[in-house]
């Protein structure tokens, strides 16, 4: 403890967010664990506690709270490697943003845990939480814009004094994050400001709920690519260097980035396709501007293996296949970001089928959607963020990750994929039979729905056996976390673990790419063509507002 | 900015595909009707049951053959009357909340339809087998929301 006391603001500030993403990991996955003994009628909560509580704090502790801080953690420490360190002012605005991210996420898990918030992550109205909740959400939200400004600031100024040059490909990517974070949260600040604060503070008697569900879906997308870029940062700039090969391509990089502006915000109709309010014109229109992510998709995969390929040939890989016996699968950090990517292949096809318009009706709300966001989220992030912590928090403390911890890292990816496998392929399959998502309880009495136990895969059995690997696979992850921030040996100077960081030559890129103006502008284009119209139509044709429900 | 040739094969091949699925989508949607619910009726949260349809909940038979059921959902329920429909029609099944916002789902067919307050849903269906359905609300709603179901009977006419 001493010794992390003596550690530069550098390093001290990303792990303060590390240590809130874990121990948000840790209550989040015990969460997830008691819901899959619940829905099985293995495990009945005491009285105090319901499983709508659990799942809304799974949802949130997970999904919002772990991914945030340990993003910023990953941020902070790679733009003050990239760029040089941070000044004073830029390091007091990230404790100021971290502090009131930290304090916005208390007043809410209070809320949650005290029983009078269980309205889902979502947080659908007319069930209204306590006015308390809200405001938590928003200092949760105000709080990252703070630290998200403090990293821009540092840009710019780096910007400044190197005048006329590219900025370094993480840095680039981490600005580009920050811009989608900040434009898709305007979505969620006006809900929350306009709609929910003070309705549920009792000011206004009335909320437009179509409104509010819109404009939470316009934050609600990018949400996910908020989750996705800084997993491709690590697949862009991190892996590179830790197979030994440089960035495919600078400017396809950049480019794929930029299109994610574009293309990850317009389009919340497609969470919205089954319901009425909305013109079919507006949702097919959203449809097809979500399909255009596909491109930066099909580019990001393409780059990659290119880059294990060319890497894979230099080490002396013959033949069609003989490259890939030569990557460095006994590094642990390689090997879990190498198994989130393959996750991704069929995460991201399930999304195309989800955002599908019409195809939406089949699996809209059913379990097939948890199992989606399950290999999306939950294991291309998730993991991505576990092969960065066995290298990032050792980087941070000065420890070392040694053989055995190396060994129980393997051991913790290895549990982790066959949990989630087994988990989500059960959801996904139960959905497609009709299977609800969101429920404590699966035992309708209807054939259609006893059949939800007899699958060999698609059965909630299976669910909660994955799920239970899952809970021990992170469980593994935290003694492994604990051991390297407390009490691996320290490292000297030739077991020192740095912040890998690929080259990447940007001889060859436009610095049109780097001028946001440009970027941002045709983003706000795009968001005004896909939503001026339906949602003026939302707040004109508007019933009379829905007044305040408690219902659980 | 250069592309490797490669590179361009495949993103030649998936933009192509993308063209052809939103083709595909699309056509189905616009030319064979396969859209899926929506409206762009409003309705008054509060007085749902004062308001046509909602005032006589349950189905009814429209002149020109096929059918309208007309459903409220609530707090951990539905009211659309005595839940029989008939094989082979065309229902149109009309849905609103009058509190929070449910779903309104017939496991194993497309019916799969959001209930907001304030809106009013449409879905249209043809029943090809009889039997017995079930319905459930798959959008949470509550603590009785798991239990927030009903069985719709399709009977020969």
């Amino acid at each position: 403890m001493n010794q992390s006391m003596n550690l530069p603001n550098d390093r001290r500030l990303p792990l303060a967010n590390t240590a809130v993403a874990y121990a948000a990991f840790l209550i989040g996955t015990l969460c997830g664990l008691l819901q899959v003994f619940i829905r099985n009628d293995a495990l009945t909560l005491p009285g105090w506690l319901d499983y709508y509580q659990i799942l809304t704090a799974h949802g949130l502790l997970l999904a919002i709270v772990f991914t945030t801080f340990f993003i910023f953690a990953f941020f902070q420490a790679g733009t003050s490697k990239a760029l040089g360190q941070f000044g004073p002012r830029v390091i007091l605005w990230n404790w100021i943003g971290f502090w009131i991210t930290l304090l916005g996420t208390l007043l809410v898990v209070v809320m949650v845990v005290s029983g009078q918030a269980s309205v889902l992550y979502t947080f659908y109205a007319p069930l209204q939480a306590h006015g308390l909740f809200y405001v938590g959400l928003a200092l949760f939200v105000i709080g990252t814009w703070v630290q998200g400004f403090a990293l821009i600031g540092h840009y710019v100024k780096w910007r400044r004094a190197n005048k006329g040059q590219l900025s370094p490909l993480f840095a680039f990517m981490t600005v580009a994050t920050i811009i989608l974070w900040v434009i898709a949260c305007l979505g969620v600040v006006a809900t929350v400001l306009f709609q929910f604060i003070p309705w549920a503070f009792g000011w206004t008697d009335g909320i437009n709920v179509e409104l509010s569900r819109s404009l939470f879906w316009y934050f609600g997308h990018p949400l996910v690519y908020f989750w996705l870029l800084p997993a491709y940062m690590a697949w862009y700039v991190v892996v590179p260097k830790l197979i030994g090969g440089k960035v495919f391509s600078d400017s396809l990089a950049r480019l794929s980035f930029v299109l994610f502006i574009l293309f990850s915000i317009p389009v919340g109709f497609h969470h919205q396709l089954t319901e009425p309010g909305i013109a079919s014109f507006w949702k097919f229109l959203q449809t097809v501007l979500t399909f255009m992510v596909i491109i930066p998709s099909l580019m990001t995969a393409f780059s990659l293996f290119a880059t294990f390929e060319t890497r894979g040939r230099q080490l002396g890989g013959k033949g069609l296949f003989g490259w890939i016996t030569k990557l460095p699968w006994k590094d642990v950090r390689f090997t879990s970001i190498l198994i989130a990517m393959l996750f991704f292949i069929p995460g991201g096809a399930g999304g195309i089928i989800n955002a599908s318009f019409q195809m939406n009706e089949l699996v809209h709300n059913t379990l097939w959607v948890v199992g989606h966001f399950h290999i999306t989220v939950g294991t291309p992030v998730a993991m991505t963020f576990f092969g960065l912590t066995f290298w990032f928090i050792p980087y941070l403390t000065g420890r070392q990750f040694t053989k055995n911890l190396q060994r129980l890292a393997f051991l913790q990816i290895f549990t982790w994929s066959i949990g989630m496998l087994l988990m989500s392929t059960a959801q996904h399959m139960l959905g497609l039979l009709g299977a609800p998502r969101r429920t404590a309880y699966t035992g309708y009495a209807h054939e259609d729905a006893l059949a939800w136990f007899e699958g060999v895969l698609s059965n909630h059995v299976i669910m909660a056996v994955g799920g239970s690997i899952l809970f021990l696979s992170a469980l593994l992850l935290i003694y492994i976390v604990i051991q390297l921030w407390w009490f691996a040996p320290v490292s000297d100077q030739e077991s020192k673990m740095t912040f890998p960081m690929a080259e990447s030559d940007v001889s060859g890129t436009p610095a049109l790419l780097e001028n946001w103006k440009v970027w941002i502008g045709i983003a706000f284009v795009l968001i005004a063509l896909a939503y001026t119209i339906p949602l003026s139509e939302i707040i004109q044709h508007a019933p009379p507002g829905s007044g305040r429900f408690q219902t659980w | 900015m250069h592309l490797h040739k490669y590179e361009k094969i495949w993103l030649a091949f998936g933009i192509i595909s993308l063209i052809v699925f939103l083709s595909v989508v699309g056509v189905s949607a616009f030319h064979q009707g396969n859209t899926p619910s929506g409206g762009h009726m409003t309705i008054d949260p509060n007085k749902v049951r004062e308001t046509a349809p909602f005032d006589q909940t349950g189905l009814h038979e429209r002149s020109d053959g096929t059918y309208e059921m007309v459903i409220i959902s609530q707090a951990f329920g539905y009211d659309a009357g005595d839940w029989k429909v008939p094989v082979g029609k065309e229902i149109t099944f009309t849905l609103t909340s009058e509190d929070v916002t449910h779903s309104f789902s017939i496991v194993g067919t497309n019916v799969n339809m959001m209930a907001i307050p304030g809106q009013v849903n449409h879905k249209k269906h043809t029943f090809k087998e009889p039997g017995k359905y079930l319905i459930i609300c798959n959008e949470y709603c509550g603590s009785g929301h798991h239990f927030m179901s009903a069985e719709i009977e399709v009977v020969e006419s």
